[in-house]
């Protein structure tokens, strides 16, 4: 599949720019994992980051990379392949940190998550682009998949990311699949 | 323009009063009992003194007669704020060498209705 | 002008609420009979400038409350009425009340008016039995403004005024009377020479002038006779109607001049405004807002000053530096370190609140409950004047009410009980400062600890082996322990399900540390130990692997280099080190943390010695580094709780550290062996 990756920095400053332009439609940020594309909206994103080191945190699942120092705040750092069950990489100059802000019954939170590569900001004029996401098929559980859109260069899943991120969730994921484990061994 | 001593123990009614007075455009010096009104009289004159007539450390009442012991309060308007209904405490407060008196409740039109019947 | 009071509002709700905790503790320290003058006066005063306040800012239910109260108090002073237990029981009810009718107010919610009514209502039948023999109270305080006043004469009014010769060391001043009289119609003023004395005998500052006025107009006698109410005693003074007749000006014209009236309006137009004042009101006490003395401000800014100095010293050095200068360049760092250690003490220290807002409550609730259980007890408190962490304040009150309730339940015992010890039980609230801790203590002289019950339901759950000698602090220890109450029974006084391990929980999450003393049939004291503030700890930081962790250095006893000869394994209890004539468990941190690269060989790392809940640890870590104060930041806003972290700070570098929860740790090194 044909994506191209922008440079952060231009990223950045177009992001701003488009945001403020259409006020109307409704944009994503596209961004790889995997080889596929990925899509989130665009007004949860607070900055895109290059990769640094993070402080592990102890016994919390393997996709929680650690915290990061935010401007003072102490922000998780989730790693978006460990989280969809795909294989790991090692971080590379392009890898980057896309620092979302999720709703939560605690307020808003801050996440940081470590994607392969930013893309895009892929303009939505009619939300009648967006198709219901297929039950299979797809590298990535479907309940994050909020809608499917075509585009020339093939197809980019919008994903939810206040289910996606959700801390309390993901630590309940952890907890079946260690229970899981545990029966397989048994 | 005038200089008002404001002596009350309700910091509320302290700053009610401040803040209308300076509203019209007065200076204010302001305390919180007898004794602290006490001093600061010894060290500066004032063109009128409102004081609560209940306080702790030293009531309006002695206030009033130290304060016209001191020749430079000797003649200044010293007015009463009362809250008491009946005649006893205005007169206590007269007797003692208080100019008037202001009774609680009240506004700040009335208090400055007021004030400025007496700075004339 | 219109001058909106509203702003004033919360000062007067803030004010109020002090006012009664100034009556309540007044109150309660009444002697029954004995009438403290001094005492009355400073709760009388209370209650005095509560009614002042409501009137003027229009809570009307409150100032109707309050005068009542006030009657009464009134009567308590000049001793026309006697300070009965009744009354005392009354007026602190009253308090409570008030507080609540203050709070409604305040919230824009209905006020309970059956309460108040029924309340208000005791009150005045004390009054009224009181008053049976003395003259009824003047209690409603309206004068005559619905009483039809007189019509205005047909022209105007001849005054005759006749100063006395003081009139003027009132501060009064005639002319000013004749300036107001001036404003109601035209005003002729004749003086009168004849008491004039000769120039020789003549007293400065005597009035010795008369006049005859002419008012013409259509100003009501009243009107007239309150221009002259301040100096009323001050003169002889005659009013009556201008004998020559003038037609009166239309009625229409003049009648809004009326005082009456006019204050009649302002007040309607106060009425709609205060709806909404109150509302403001209502959501400005949702932003907290802290009170702080003039003198911590003053020192916050004196220390900026110092501040700005040094800023403007190092970049002076900095505008065409050289290495001539790098002493001076070291003076002026080692300055701007001082100066921002000062300053963030100082604005630390503006946070800080005399625990006797904390305090002020027992003597109310030891009054009521030792009341309720038929218990004489006297609670002596001290050190009130400590100051502590406003967040600290907020998260101790629940905790130690819980713990004078214990106290008052289960510690002292009914008079009758008391043996040798006098019949009156002692409760003591102390507060003091020692070494950049917070020590509150909760004490009585009650029946203390049962030390073989304890150690018996200790074998039963298994957390006491038989046959095994245990110190008196370790089986004390156990009444911090979930499900272990030694109380008989349970009483609506100290309340169900919530035991000592949620008191110990509820501290431990302020970062502070619980012990308990106790002698059977003497009595028990419990020490809280407290961080000054939460906002800053001093920290060891150490390395294990890459990472950097920070122990609080309040819970560090030391730091051992290991021996492998003095290593143990014991079955089922992992490692430990002999040390000091004890077992000590060994935390390997790298193990619990899964840190990556540390060292794993004990010879080759530092132990460091941890104590909580009076018990210890040896965590295992690669080296020590600084040690430095942390700023504590949360983990849980953006993250969630974790095992063992009791938060997190930026290192210097700006990497994030995590600061271990050492009661945590502990408890999960004990669950795992």
């Amino acid at each position: 599949m044909a994506t191209k990756t922008t440079d952060l920095a231009t990223l950045s400053t177009h992001l701003k720019r488009e945001v403020t332009a259409t006020a109307e439609g409704l944009q994503y940020l596209t961004f790889i994992l995997a080889g596929e594309s990925y899509g989130i909206d665009i007004l949860k994103v607070q900055e895109i980051r290059g990769w640094v080191a993070v402080t592990k945190v102890p016994n919390a699942p393997s996709f929680v990379r650690g915290v990061m120092n935010l401007r003072g705040a102490i922000v998780p750092v989730i790693d978006l392949r460990l989280r969809f069950g795909l294989e790991s990489v090692e971080y590379t100059k392009t890898t980057v940190v896309i620092v979302v802000t999720v709703r939560s019954e605690q307020g808003g939170r801050i996440v940081g998550m470590v994607v392969d590569g930013v893309s895009d900001v892929l303009n939505i004029n009619n939300a009648s682009e967006i198709k219901d996401p297929p039950d299979f098929g797809t590298a990535v559980n479907t309940e994050f998949i909020s809608g499917l859109v075509t585009i020339e260069a093939g197809m980019v899943m919008l994903l939810d990311v206040d289910r996606l991120l959700s801390i309390e969730e993901m630590f309940a994921v952890e907890a079946v699949r260690t229970a899981d484990a545990l029966h397989a061994t048994a | 323009m005038a200089t008002i001593l404001i002596v009350d123990d309700s910091a509320s009614m302290r700053q009610m009063v401040e803040f209308t007075l300076k509203e019209a455009g007065h200076q204010v010096m302001v305390a919180e009992d007898g004794v602290m009104a006490l001093n600061l009289a010894k060290g500066a004159t004032s063109d009128l003194v409102i004081t609560d007539v209940n306080m702790p450390n030293m009531d309006g009442i002695t206030l009033i007669r130290e304060l016209r012991a001191l020749p430079a309060y000797k003649f200044t308007p010293i007015l009463t704020l009362t809250t008491e209904s009946t005649t006893d405490k205005k007169m206590e407060g007269k007797d003692a060498g208080a100019t008037g008196w202001i009774v609680k409740p009240f506004n700040p039109e009335k208090l400055l209705a007021t004030v400025n019947k007496v700075l004339g | 002008m219109a001058i909106d009071i509203g702003q004033f509002v919360q000062t007067f709700f803030e004010e109020s609420l002090e006012g009664l905790d100034i009556m309540e503790a007044g109150l309660l320290a009444l002697p029954p009979g004995a009438a403290d003058l001094e005492q009355i006066n400073t709760i009388f005063r209370a209650a005095h400038s509560i009614k002042g306040g409501s009137g003027t800012f229009g809570f009307k239910e409150v100032t109707d409350f309050t005068h009542v109260m006030e009657t009464l108090l009134d009567k308590m002073r000049e001793g026309q009425m006697a300070v009965t237990g009744e009354a005392v029981n009354n007026l602190l009810e009253s308090v409570d009340c008030l507080r609540e009718m203050l709070m409604a107010v305040r919230q824009n919610t209905d006020i309970d008016s059956a309460r108040v009514g029924n309340l208000q209502g005791r009150l005045t039948r004390l009054l009224e039995r009181n008053n049976t023999t003395s003259r009824t109270a003047d209690a409603t305080g309206n004068r005559g403004s619905t009483a039809p006043q007189p019509p205005p004469p047909p022209g105007g009014w001849l005054i005759n005024f006749r100063p006395h010769l003081d009139l003027m060391h009132s501060g009064n001043d005639p002319v000013r009377i004749f300036r107001e009289l001036a404003t109601l119609g035209d005003l002729t003023v004749r003086p009168d020479f004849s008491r004039l004395p000769r120039l020789a005998e003549m007293q400065p500052e005597d009035c010795y002038l008369a006049w005859e006025l002419e008012l013409r107009g259509a100003a009501s006698q009243e009107v007239v006779t309150e221009v002259f109410a301040w100096v009323e005693d001050d003169c002889d003074l005659s009013i009556e109607p201008l004998a020559d007749t003038v037609a009166p000006p239309p009625a229409g014209a003049t009648a809004a001049e009326e005082p009456g009236q006019g204050e009649l309006l302002l007040e309607r137009r106060g009425g709609d405004r205060r709806k909404s004042d109150r509302r403001g009101a209502g959501t400005a006490a949702d932003s907290a807002s802290i009170r702080v003395g003039i003198d911590k401000v003053d020192a916050v800014i004196n220390l900026v000053g110092e501040l700005v100095t040094t800023q403007s010293m190092l970049s002076a050095l900095g505008v065409d530096f050289d290495m001539d200068r790098i002493d001076k360049l070291h003076e002026a760092l080692d300055q701007l370190d001082r100066n921002t250690r000062d300053l963030q003490e100082h604005v630390m220290r503006i946070r800080m609140l005399p625990i006797s807002s904390v305090f002020s409550r027992f003597p109310r609730m030891v009054h009521d409950i030792s009341e309720k259980l038929g218990k004489l007890v006297e609670l002596k408190i001290s050190g009130e004047q400590t100051e502590i962490d406003k967040t600290v304040i907020e998260k101790i009150g629940d905790p130690l009410v819980h713990l004078v309730r214990n106290s008052l339940d289960h510690g002292i015992e009914p008079p009758a009980e008391r043996g040798g010890k006098p019949a009156t039980g002692v409760i003591t609230l102390n507060a003091y400062h020692k070494s950049g801790s917070i020590f509150i203590e909760v004490g009585d002289d009650g029946r203390g600890l049962d030390r073989d019950a304890l150690r018996r339901k200790g074998l039963d759950a298994g957390l006491l082996r038989p046959g095994e000698e245990y110190s008196d602090e370790q089986i004390h220890e156990l009444i911090f322990h979930p499900g272990l109450s030694t109380a008989k029974q349970i009483s609506d006084v100290s309340g169900r399900g919530v035991g000592m391990d949620v008191v110990r929980r509820n501290i431990q999450d302020v970062g502070g540390r619980i012990q308990i003393a106790s002698q059977s049939g003497w009595g028990s004291k419990i020490t809280i130990c407290l961080p000054l503030t939460l906002a800053i700890l001093d920290g060891q930081l150490v390395s294990v692997g890459h990472d950097c962790y920070i122990i609080p250095l309040l819970s560090i006893v030391e730091s051992v280099q290991i021996r492998a000869e003095a290593i143990n394994r014991v079955a089922g209890k992992g490692e430990v080190l002999r040390f000091r004539g004890q077992h000590l468990p060994i935390l390997r941190l790298y193990e619990q943390f899964g840190a990556e690269n540390a060292v794993t060989n004990l010879e080759n790392g530092l132990l460091v010695v941890v104590e909580a809940d009076g018990r210890q640890v040896g965590l295992f870590v690669d080296d020590l580094q600084g040690q430095q104060q942390i700023s504590i930041k949360s983990l849980e806003k953006n993250f969630r709780r974790v095992a063992g972290v009791a938060g997190a700070t930026i290192l210097g570098d700006g990497r994030v550290g995590l600061i271990l929860d050492i009661s945590g740790l502990i408890r999960v090194n004990n669950a795992a062996t």
